[in-house]
């Protein structure tokens, strides 16, 4: 019985842990190997070495799929927290339909990226959205067609990206501005400290945690984006707004070519490790002090 | 004694009930699932009906058959492939390299199948010599659309060469009309470079250049006047092309938006289903230049085992070359039969068009395969081409980057 007592929180781990183990870290595994063949259709697991990298950074549509991840990445993550932050923090004055507000800030998050991503492609479009919209009010010479410009189709998607993400940022900042000791502020505010200063010397800093939150969850948002892309641009104009899980998309199911597929996945996982590694790291020394 | 003569009825009943199931199997993996394709489809369910088969559909919608593709490959991984599946061009041939195809050669020598369709359209046909898929349909890739009011106002006729359609299309520019319906979607950026290389290159050089991936012809001054002809294109496009359908860029040929549009016979089909009449209200002609590109859809062949299995499999080959078929699904679906010798009575004048010209030029030799619609070029290389000529077409790239991009994408690709 006492055997039984100690072992059934393993015992009811173990399943999901042995799924776990084979799902995930099984198939990372499996797509690592992969990645070192030169399957084609159907795997092949005949090891020849790291070809299929060679020919992933030789490719210059991979080049613009990671430069286009690092542009919208740091646009994505830095707009929303900003504008987050800032929304947070307009609602934290103790305004009098903040509930409404929250409401309608959060609401975009509620949505599905393809909803999303549709109808930002109706508003960009230049002969049906915005643009035909200003010129319809008489400025002929009103020009709004970064979706077209294949420069500047990138931004597009990081036009509907904050617009989707930042009703959640703004919310998470919000939590924290509430959680933040009301004493101090007092305090502070007994001291005769202006306002914009007890946001930036005690508000602010004391909501560390709460930025290495949004900034994870947006990150990793970034970095999977894939059917924002697909219903915004397609990818298009020509490949301009491909972003890596796009490309490795396009080589897995529409070309047959899964070794470059798997090397570009090993790759993303890369970045991610990058970016999750650290922040484990620290969180999980701060347990330990 | 009554248990006994009960058990062996049941028993006879069941091994009667076998042989009654023991007919011709099939299990068939296609794409067909909107409005005429679907029809078309189901035209071949019935005559393997009639003929005593047993079909079983597995019909995958969805991203152009990608989502099948994604199917057929855990069926095959899973060893349990479908009887036929929908595949074409250089596909067949990948898939026969793992192994998992049948040899049908008994049907197709039965029915002479060597005989009836053109030499180049067969070769996709056989693997390593012996045939392991069966053709449906042939889809004619270089068609160019028009308008016939706007065009005939403008005192336009259909251009015969490139020079003359761009000459057509700045004076319709300068009248205020779209010259070319176009949408910005990279398979549609492929069909018109496809056209071009054959019109300005011709069948020899697209064949080195497009089928057989010769780098001198991808890096030829050539080549560089192609893209010099898409810069061209870009310039009759509209500002509003990035990521339109196809079937929008033709209503807006159908709708006196613009005046041409160059793409496959699919579109006729637009303008059919519109109730619009080839030669009245739309003009139909292959792009400028010589030559005939085909999109050929087939089915092929799977081994499969178990002698009902086989047998479904023979019956099914047999029928999509039968002549019922091919006439009465290439009339839903808008393209044409792939054998020569079917009445063309009830087909519109497009089709027959197509039809004399493809066995025009089987016989000149310039019968040729599609490469934006995988009939030339596995996957990798035809993507890696496609990405050259959307990143050129949507940029202000030069034709001598683009030359240059050409050749590192396809030694990158192989």
């Amino acid at each position: 019985m006492r055997w039984l007592e100690r072992h059934v929180p393993k015992l009811v781990l173990a399943p999901s842990f042995i799924a776990v183990l084979i799902f995930v870290y099984g198939f990372i595994g499996w797509t690592a190997w992969i990645s070192f063949t030169r399957s084609r259709l159907l795997p092949n697991y005949d090891i020849v070495g790291t070809i299929q990298y060679q020919r992933l950074f030789a490719s210059p549509r991979w080049e613009v799929a990671l430069n286009n991840l690092f542009v919208f990445g740091v646009l994505f993550i830095g707009i929303s927290m900003i504008l987050g932050l800032l929304l947070a923090i307009f609602l934290d004055q103790k305004i009098r339909t903040e509930g409404v507000l929250r409401t309608i800030y959060l609401y975009p998050m509620a949505l599905s990226l393809i909803v999303t991503g549709t109808a930002w492609k109706w508003m960009l479009n230049p002969g049906l959205g915005i643009e035909a919209m200003v010129r319809g009010w008489g400025f002929e010479n009103f020009r709004f067609d970064w979706i077209t410009d294949p420069k500047m189709a990138i931004y597009t998607i990081v036009i509907a990206g904050v617009w989707q993400a930042s009703g959640f940022v703004m919310a998470l900042f919000l939590a924290g501005l509430r959680s933040v000791d009301g004493e101090i502020i007092k305090a502070a505010q007994v001291d005769g400290i202006p306002t914009h200063r007890i946001y930036t010397a005690i508000i602010i800093p004391s909501m560390a945690p709460i930025f290495l939150s949004a900034f994870i969850v947006l990150a990793h948002l970034a970095i999977k984006s894939f059917d924002l892309v697909i219903a915004l641009t397609g990818g298009g104009p020509g490949y301009a707004t491909d972003l890596p899980a796009t490309y490795m998309y396009a080589m897995a199911f529409s070309r047959g070519d899964i070794g470059q597929a798997a090397a570009s996945a090993m790759v993303m996982m890369m970045i991610v490790f990058a970016i999750v590694v650290p922040y484990l790291y620290s969180e999980l020394r701060s347990k330990h002090d | 004694m009554t248990l006994r003569m009960t058990l062996a009825a049941s028993a006879a009943s069941l091994c009667y009930a076998s042989v009654v199931l023991a007919g011709p199997q099939a299990e068939v993996l296609h794409w067909w699932t909107s409005g005429g394709e679907a029809r078309a489809v189901a035209v071949l369910q019935e005559e393997f009906s009639a003929r005593g088969g047993t079909w079983t559909d597995m019909p995958v919608a969805g991203g152009g058959g990608d989502a099948a593709m994604t199917a057929l490959r855990a069926r095959v991984l899973s060893g349990n492939a479908p009887t036929a599946v929908q595949l074409k061009g250089p596909a067949i041939q990948e898939w026969y390299e793992e192994g998992v195809l049948a040899d049908i050669s008994s049907v197709a020598e039965a029915q002479g199948w060597a005989d009836i369709l053109p030499a180049s359209i067969a070769g996709h046909m056989q693997c390593d010599g012996v045939w392991c898929a069966a053709p449906v349909n042939v889809h004619r890739v270089d068609w160019v659309w028009a308008n016939k009011s706007i065009i005939e106002a403008h005192g336009i006729a259909m251009p015969t060469t490139w020079d003359e359609f761009n000459a057509a299309a700045e004076k319709l520019q300068a009248a205020g009309i779209t010259p070319l319906a176009h949408g910005g979607q990279s398979w549609q950026d492929a069909t018109v470079f496809e056209t071009v290389v054959l019109g300005l290159g011709g069948p020899d050089f697209f064949r080195s250049a497009l089928v057989d991936l010769d780098m001198d012809a991808l890096t030829s001054d050539t080549m560089k006047a192609v893209f010099d002809q898409m810069r061209t294109l870009r310039g009759f496009v509209d500002s509003n092309f990035s990521g339109r359908d196809w079937n929008l860029a033709t209503a807006m040929v159908m709708n006196g938006e613009a005046a041409f549009q160059i793409m496959g016979d699919w579109a006729k089909g637009e303008f059919l289903a519109a109730g619009k009449v080839p030669g009245e209200d739309f003009l139909c002609a292959s792009t400028p230049g010589d030559g005939y590109l085909y999109n050929v859809d087939s089915f092929a062949m799977f081994s499969v085992s178990g002698d009902d299995n086989i047998a479904g499999q023979n019956l099914l080959a047999e029928l999509i070359v039968g002549e019922s078929f091919q006439k009465v699904f290439n009339l839903n679906k808008g393209s044409i039969p792939v054998r020569a010798d079917v009445a063309l009575d009830e087909f519109d004048s497009c089709a027959v068009l197509s039809a004399n010209d493809m066995v025009a030029t089987a016989e000149a030799g310039s019968l040729l395969p599609s490469y934006a619609h995988g009939m030339a070029l596995r996957g990798a290389q035809a993507g890696a081409i496609t990405d050259v000529v959307t990143a050129h077409f949507n940029s202000d790239m030069s034709a001598d980057d683009a030359v240059r991009m050409l050749a590192d994408a396809v030694a990158n690709s192989l």
